[in-house]
């Protein structure tokens, strides 16, 4: 809502010398939030002067344009010689004339310059050049005797009035209106406000024959006519400029009018050509297939939950929203009939999302409107178009309807105290909800069971609470157990709940009083195991040299086509979004590896060469089976444990996974000699380091899965299940992606590791080791892993460690199909000096266990 | 090699004469002094103290001599041994440390050159944001709740007072998750917000409940230096008995502090969020002009605009009709709850001017980071 502080003004008691900047500070403090203050002079300096034409001659010129030749009294001695293109004006006229050394809005500098063969000595500028409207067919022509030459434009036009631009919450629809703005500000500055008071005439149903089939939807629909408009009469530019201010298009006198009042009272009103109506106006829901063709010119297929008003023709307005192209003010119009309505919030809001068609008007339905300012804003219109348009008031005043019911709401005296933490006597409480223009009348605490909020139709608030536990007692209140009924004023719909209540006194008493108190929560037991397994988990990634990255977790499926995934691969399986930021990127990932790969090949693509990237996130798996939305369920009260699991079950599952990709040198190269490059091992021992973290060891075997070249892709077993791959990526996807050679990579279902129990701290023995070396000759496709474990069961109790330090194939020396591989271990007893005779007992048992399981035998 | 009953042999027995035994020191001095390294020094020991030296040969002499001539024959010839010795002992100690002193210069390396091997260590600084926030409110005796990401628009909507006809629904700018039929009508949606984990808490506990939900949310905005459709918050609740604003104002001023420094406070500014009533908005005191820019137009301030505050987040009481959509009961508890960016404040606190820098993972952003945002 943007709005002119000389219109609010109009409604409040602004204290003398208050800067607009001040004004805005006060707002704030209310709870407004005011984004801007500015001014439309802001873009304009130098002289800018009212000037009267006293002659002219219209000069024909060779491109066919005639231009005029102006004298014009700019209040100096002399007239100015002045060019001008527009013809829309007379002598005697008043316009406005900007002068040489003048700069206009977008630092348009004016000087004296030749043109058509005449110096001319300023320029007679239009609404648009001025900033302050769109109209540049014409000059900007003023009323007659509204000024004299010579006299400050910026004055005149009222551009100097300054605009505040404020960002209105949902609540507070009563703010999308100068009358709303003026009211808070006289709170918050604890100035009076004027309201409007002039006198309306009876309701007689007589300005035109309306009914209401739904008075759900419309509880009150007040209609007023005017006849005999001129429909060329301009809109004056004090309005229009104060329609620019307000970020409004001036389009012609009766809409500039219906929209003018609309922002200074918050009523939206719609002003339908009388000739264009066929017959009664009712409200009704449309039906089925209906259409209608809107003001913008789209025909919209109407829904039966759509509010419309109608005529003997069907439908003419999209109530609330938008009116109809049939029944549109035009140049000729002469009789209007003018609607303020009051339209059931939820269904203008259905409406603007079923139509995706938000309006001025709307947003103030959807908000909520004073259902009491419809007389007054159908009276001010009918005014101005009489003043302005030439308009005659039609007599009668049509009202159907009376709106919703008062609410009223009782509130303990002291619970604002209490929930505020200050001490707030009730006193206070009532002064300042009758400053928001509630009736506060006090009830005793009997009284109170009776009392219903009927907002929700939940119970009234009852007694205090007992505030000695917990955090402490709340301040004394000077009536405790003392109770207000409270009926807040009919601009307020928001005000429901005794909590509403509670913020519109501590909202004007000043949050800057209330004191900061730390709570003391019970004792905690900080991160839980699982997150803390999270952390030490990422933290080992990124000490092993990866950087981590959090990728959107947005997919294109595509990418699943580069990976080569069979077409019933469960990783294509994916949850689609209805409104995806790009088409190409619609589903949700079921894999952190399509954008750590898109990473990758972004950092190269920056100049980094060695990369090691990590992501630890969710991916999201739909349900095994299609699952229907869940019921609808209220929120009066918890629902049951059966309902929340029926929601339960449609959210679907989102595991954590934890992923890896590497490219270049994983050890870099430099003076101390060569760099390594990063591989499928890397990407295995990344997810070793996972499992120490979580202090398990992962099995590894040989897989072939996409997009892993099947050479070099490992499955990562956990007590038996997969719970990840690692390897190199297949040739033809790292072809396919743009990828580094070799790139390698890791995912692992995060979720699968659970949070260590307490290490057990280990016997050490301090008796002297035997150290031997073993070499065995096996067969090449026995997986290493696998003669490790037969060596680590064939050793038996004295083997204290065993690594493979070396891998070694020769066909020549070995044979053909045949690997050795070397085994450093490292024996020892609990209990006595082991001899070399008891190790090499136990070496030998090794090989023989190893010979058993594959042929192994012990290397030359 | 002579026997004891060997004849007795004058000339032989010259040899241990003083004179002999002199000019055999002598020698030996002469020997270890021109020796100027270690191997020098062991031939000359090997000549001088072996046992075909000089003075080893006059050694064996002694048996042949008369009893009476051993006793003082074997004393001349080991105080010259002794002294030979000894001149060795000091010899070879000189030429140690001259040796040691001239391997530690040979072996002096110049400890400036590099080694960067391995690659840097570098962990997100949305990650470590996020850890840190948890921290300091772990350290309070708070925990750290989290929730799905993709959620039921009940927990995301309607259990927080954001009824299906509310215009904060709509101002969401919410992803929508396809329905089955292809219809956006699937119940789901990615959370625009933590405070579905909130809901979930209370649903599932009793309270006292003191939490903080940090995690990622999704509105349809496009990626630009400010916005991103990706994003974090970190969401507080607090549900007691007797809890009130004041408590709000102390948890949002403590969290300040732990963030931005001491004396780095906030303000509350009265807003509405459907799920808080009353609600505010809390400011962020500037914690680089620290206010001292307002009304000061010789120092502005880019980081507040000299405004002196900085727009922080939301919070507010949680509405009553939230306490009873969860199960608990107004009329006992009360609580209060806030939520902030997580990137906003991350950009503030390390000073991070751009939104995509932080969004696209290049990987010489997070390495600027190292363990600890
Ligand atoms: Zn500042």
């Amino acid at each position: 809502m943007r709005a002119s502080v000389s219109w609010i003004a109009e409604h409040v008691d602004l204290p003398p010398g208050l800067t607009p900047r001040e004004l805005g500070e006060a707002l704030v403090r209310v709870g407004l939030e005011v984004e801007r203050v500015e001014s439309a002079a802001d873009g304009i300096s130098g002289p800018l002067v009212v000037g009267r034409v006293l002659s002219f001659v219209d000069e024909p010129q060779k491109n066919g344009k005639v231009i005029r030749w102006c004298s014009v009294d700019v209040g100096e001695d002399e007239p100015r010689g002045i060019v001008c293109g527009a013809h829309n004006f007379a002598a005697g006229e008043l316009i406005v004339a900007v002068l040489p050394g003048a700069t206009l809005p977008g630092g348009f500098a004016i000087s004296a310059r030749k043109t058509y063969g005449h110096v001319s000595d300023g320029m007679i500028c239009s609404a648009r050049e001025l900033g302050i409207g769109e109209d540049h067919a014409g000059i900007l022509v003023l009323e007659a005797d509204s000024a004299k030459p010579g006299d400050d434009a910026l004055d005149v036009l009222g551009l100097r009035d300054a605009v505040l631009d404020i960002a209105v919450t949902p609540d507070r629809g009563y703010c999308l209106s100068v009358r709303g703005l003026a009211r808070e500000a006289g709170a918050a500055l604890d100035v009076a406000f004027h309201d409007f008071t002039m006198a309306l005439p009876a309701a007689d149903q007589g300005a035109y024959p309306v009914t209401v089939a739904d008075p759900i939807g419309c509880d009150q629909f007040s209609a007023r006519a005017v006849t005999g408009l001129d429909p060329t009469a301009p809109t004056p530019p004090s309005i229009a400029a104060r329609l620019h201010a307000a970020g409004m298009r001036s389009i012609s006198l009766p809409v500039d009018v219906t929209n003018y009042v609309m922002l200074e009272t918050g009523q939206p009103l719609h002003a339908f050509d009388r000739a264009r109506l066929n017959g009664a106006i009712d409200v009704r829901r449309a039906s089925a297939g209906e259409k209608l063709t809107t003001l913008d010119g789209v025909i919209r297929v109407l829904d039966p939950d759509d509010l419309v008003v109608t005529d003997e023709s069907g439908p003419i307005a999209l109530a609330g929203v938008m009116g109809g192209a049939s029944t549109e003010i035009s140049g000729e119009t002469t009789d209007i009939v003018l609607e303020a309505a009051h339209w059931h919030p939820a269904a203008i809001s259905r409406a603007v999302r079923r139509h995706k068609l938000p309006s001025e008007a709307a947003k103030r339905f959807e908000r909520g409107v004073d259902p009491r300012i419809a007389g007054v804003a159908l009276q001010r219109c009918v005014d101005l178009l009489v003043e302005h348009g030439g308009a005659s008031a039609a007599p009668g005043y049509t009202v159907i309807g009376d709106g919703p019911a008062p609410v009223t709401i009782s509130l303990p005296a002291n619970r604002a105290a209490e929930l505020a933490g200050l001490p707030i006597d009730a006193t206070t409480v009532r002064a300042r909800l009758e400053q928001v223009g509630c009736v506060v009348t006090t009830s005793t605490a009997d009284e109170s069971t009776a009392d219903e909020s009927p907002a929700d139709g939940t119970t009234a608030d009852g007694l205090t609470v007992d505030g000695s536990t917990g955090n402490g007692a709340a301040p004394e209140t000077t009536e405790p157990g003392g109770l207000f009924t409270v009926t807040p004023p009919t601009w307020r719909p928001d005000l429901t709940d005794p909590a509403d209540l509670v913020e519109e006194v501590v909202r004007l008493v000043g949050y800057d009083q209330i004191p900061s108190i730390l709570p003391s929560a019970p004792a905690g037991n900080g991160w839980t195991p699982r997150q803390r397994l999270r952390r030490s988990a990422s933290r080992s990634l990124a000490e092993a040299g990866y950087a981590e990255v959090i990728n959107y977790p947005f997919l294109s499926p595509a990418v699943h086509d580069a990976f080569g995934l069979p077409a019933d691969d469960e990783r294509r399986r994916a949850i689609r979004l209805a409104n995806p930021i790009s088409e190409a990127e619609p589903e949700m990932r079921t894999s952190l590896l399509p954008g750590l790969l898109a990473n990758l090949v972004r950092n190269v693509g920056r100049g980094s060469r060695d990369l090691a990237i990590f992501e630890m996130g969710l991916v999201y798996l739909p349900a095994e089976t299609t699952t229907p939305p869940p019921p609808r369920i209220g929120v009066e009260h918890r629902p049951s444990d059966a309902e929340l699991a029926a929601i339960e079950r449609t959210v679907p599952r989102q595991p954590r996974h934890v992923a890896t990709a590497t490219a270049g040198e994983f050890e870099r190269a430099g003076w101390w000699g060569q760099g390594r490059l990063s591989g499928w091992a890397d990407a295995v021992e990344a997810a070793r380091t996972i499992a120490r973290a979580a202090r398990v060891e992962l099995d590894v075997r040989k897989g072939d899965i996409p997009p892993w070249h099947p050479g070099r892709c490992a499955e990562l077993l956990l007590d038996g299940a997969v719970v990840g791959v690692a390897g190199e990526l297949h040739p033809r996807v790292i072809a396919a992606l743009d990828l580094p050679p070799r790139t390698s990579a890791m995912e692992l279902n995060f979720d699968a590791f659970s949070p260590p129990p307490p290490a057990q701290a280990p016997t050490l023995s301090n008796f002297p080791p035997v150290l031997l070396d073993l070499a065995l000759v096996v067969p090449e496709e026995v997986p290493a892993a696998d003669v490790l474990a037969a060596v680590r069961t064939g050793a038996g109790q004295l083997l204290e460690s065993v690594r493979l330090f070396d891998v070694y194939s020769d066909p020549a020396r070995l044979g053909s199909g045949l690997r050795s591989l070397a085994f450093a271990l490292k024996f020892r007893a609990m209990d006595r000096t082991l001899t070399l005779d008891e190790a090499t007992a136990a070496r030998d048992a090794a090989v023989a266990e190893a010979a058993a399981r594959f042929g192994a035998t012990l290397r030359a | 090699m002579s026997g004891a009953n060997d004849p007795y042999d004058p000339k032989q027995v010259a040899a241990l004469s003083p004179d002999a035994l002199a000019a055999g020191v002598a020698a030996a001095r002469r020997a270890f002094d021109q020796a100027s390294n270690l191997d020098d020094l062991h031939g000359a020991q090997s000549a001088h103290l072996g046992d075909r030296s000089p003075l080893a040969l006059a050694n064996r002499e002694i048996a042949a001599l008369p009893p009476a001539a051993k006793a003082d024959a074997g004393k001349r010839i080991n105080a010259a041994r002794s002294e030979v010795r000894q001149m060795y002992a000091e010899r070879l100690a000189l030429l140690q440390t001259e040796r040691d002193a001239r391997v530690l210069v040979e072996e002096s390396v110049d400890v400036t050159l590099p080694w960067d091997r391995r690659l840097e260590a570098a962990r997100h600084p949305l990650t470590t944001t996020q850890e840190l926030v948890g921290d300091v409110f772990t350290a309070m005796g708070w925990e750290v709740a989290e929730g799905p990401e993709i959620e039921a628009e009940w927990f995301n909507f309607d259990a927080l007072n954001i009824g299906v006809d509310h215009p904060a629904r709509s101002l969401m700018d919410t992803f929508f998750v396809q329905g089955p039929d292809g219809s956006a009508d699937s119940g789901l949606v990615l959370r625009t917000h933590t405070s579905p984990v909130q809901a979930r808490v209370m649903l599932a506990r009793t309270p006292p409940i003191y939490i903080v939900c940090p995690g990622k949310v999704f509105r349809t905005d496009e990626l630009d230096a400010t916005h991103s459709p990706v994003f974090h918050q970190l969401e507080g609740l607090v549900v007691d008995k007797g809890i009130t604003m004041a408590h709000l104002k102390g948890t949002l001023d403590h969290m300040a502090e732990a963030f931005f420094g001491p004396g780095i406070i906030t303000r509350l500014r009265p807003s509405y969020f459907p799920f808080t009533e009353p609600s505010a908005e809390p400011d962020l005191l500037c914690f680089v002009c620290r206010g001292e820019s307002v009304g000061n137009p010789d120092r502005p301030c880019r980081t507040c605009g000299s405004e002196g505050w900085i727009e922080w987040g939301g919070c507010g009481m949680v509405n009553p009709r939230v306490l009873r959509a969860c199960g608990i009961d107004p009329e006992v508890y009360s609580g209060f709850a806030f939520g902030m960016g997580i990137e906003r404040t991350m950009m503030f606190r390390n000073n991070a001017a751009d939104m995509r820098d932080i969004v696209e993972g290049d990987v010489r952003f997070t390495a600027a980071f190292g363990m600890e945002a």
